[in-house]
């Protein structure tokens, strides 16, 4: 799908040790996820070993090593939202899209997440979609809202 | 090089600039127990076990002794009550994970540190590197690296690169203080690349005996209860 785009991220850092951890995120944000494939390209073309590669990829949170759905779901899970009842909010996504935190459907349409804290505390609860911030949700918004996501 | 005199344990030492005082320590036979530290890798700082007290300008501080950079008139002290409780709680610390490494057995004994302390962890590695920075620094291979962090942190080895290289190195098992090292190498092989032991075997039972580079034969610690 976007193997050009992947490519070029790959040439525009080539032989640039030091701008690692710039084309990780550039990759991540175009494919969603960092197949290894990827990164053992990414190792060749920026003279960086394998392992350091790895090291990094797997450090932060940011990267995944597996695949992600199209749209990524976060529920706050910090202090505000949970007082505003972001418990009850995670449990109505997790029924509508089937998943529990950190997991991606079969057909690849949602992973779910939870943060804390996802710093709009004064819209609490919170739910984000796809980096779109929808604020103040009730159970029942959160269901139209997804059902806008394909 | 501009000498400098510093004093360790009150023996004044001289080093030069930009050694550690672990190296000017070490220059003059007082010994700092390591477990991250090798003299052919960069100093890392990892274990924290070479820890020191430190009386700069009137000033007691604690530091580790591996990445501190000698000054002149500085006072070290690699013993004192506050050292060995902290180097004590480290080794608890460690053998949560490793408990019957035999350097920490050793290093247990002498600072009387008690080895269920804390809940077993059983990782079996300590995080202290030097598979790593040595296949790295020494090797150029990269063939083992950390992935993950923080809680979850462990080395692995990349299965492409181990293929290749492993088989005629295994330097990194004598280094590691707990043979984790050698044990995730194992795995990897059982997993990705099956039957070299195997095929190595066949390969020279005729031929004229090589220097066997198996695997380095673990002699058994005795299980301190």
């Amino acid at each position: 799908m976007c193997e050009q785009k992947i490519d070029a991220i790959i040439e525009k850092y080539r032989g640039q040790p030091g701008s690692l951890i710039h084309a990780l995120v550039e990759i991540q944000h175009e494919n969603h996820w960092l197949p290894r494939e990827v990164l053992q390209r990414l190792a060749d073309a920026l003279e960086v070993s394998f392992s350091q590669v790895m090291q990094i990829a797997s450090f932060y949170k940011t990267f995944s090593l597996t695949p992600k759905g199209r749209h990524e779901v976060h529920v706050c899970s910090g202090m505000t939202c949970h007082l505003r009842g972001a418990a009850k909010l995670l449990a109505r996504v997790e029924e509508i899209t089937g998943l529990k935190a950190g997991e991606t459907d079969a057909d690849s349409r949602f992973t779910l997440e939870t943060g804390a804290c996802l710093g709009s505390c004064s819209i609490a609860p919170e739910l984000i979609v796809d980096g779109k911030h929808y604020g103040r949700m009730t159970p029942d918004q959160a269901e139209a809202v997804l059902k806008s996501y394909e | 090089m501009s000498e400098i005199v510093l004093n360790i344990d009150g023996k004044e030492v001289a080093a030069s600039a930009g050694m550690t005082v672990l190296q000017a320590a070490q220059q003059a036979d007082i010994h700092i127990p390591t477990l991250c530290h090798h003299e052919k890798l960069e100093a890392y700082g990892g274990c924290r076990l070479c820890i020191v007290e430190v009386e700069a300008r009137g000033r007691k501080s604690y530091v580790v002794s591996c990445l501190y950079p000698v000054e002149p008139g500085i006072v070290v002290r690699t013993r004192s009550e506050k050292v060995d409780k902290i180097r004590k709680v480290l080794v608890e610390e460690l053998m949560a994970h490793a408990p019957d490494a035999p350097e920490l057995v050793r290093l247990a004994e002498e600072y009387g540190a008690d080895r269920h302390r804390f809940d077993k962890e059983t990782s079996f590695c300590v995080l202290c590197g030097l598979c790593v920075r040595y296949c790295d620094e020494v090797k150029h291979k990269n063939a083992v690296g950390f992935i993950e962090n923080g809680a979850v942190r462990e080395i692995s080895f990349i299965p492409e690169i181990a293929a290749k290289e492993c088989w005629s190195c295994q330097e990194c098992f004598t280094l590691c203080p707990t043979s984790y090292a050698q044990a995730a190498y194992l795995l990897t092989e059982a997993l990705a690349f099956p039957g070299r032991r195997e095929a190595h075997s066949h390969a020279h039972a005729h031929a004229t005996p090589e220097p066997e580079r198996r695997v380095i034969p673990i002699t058994p610690v005795a299980a301190t209860a």
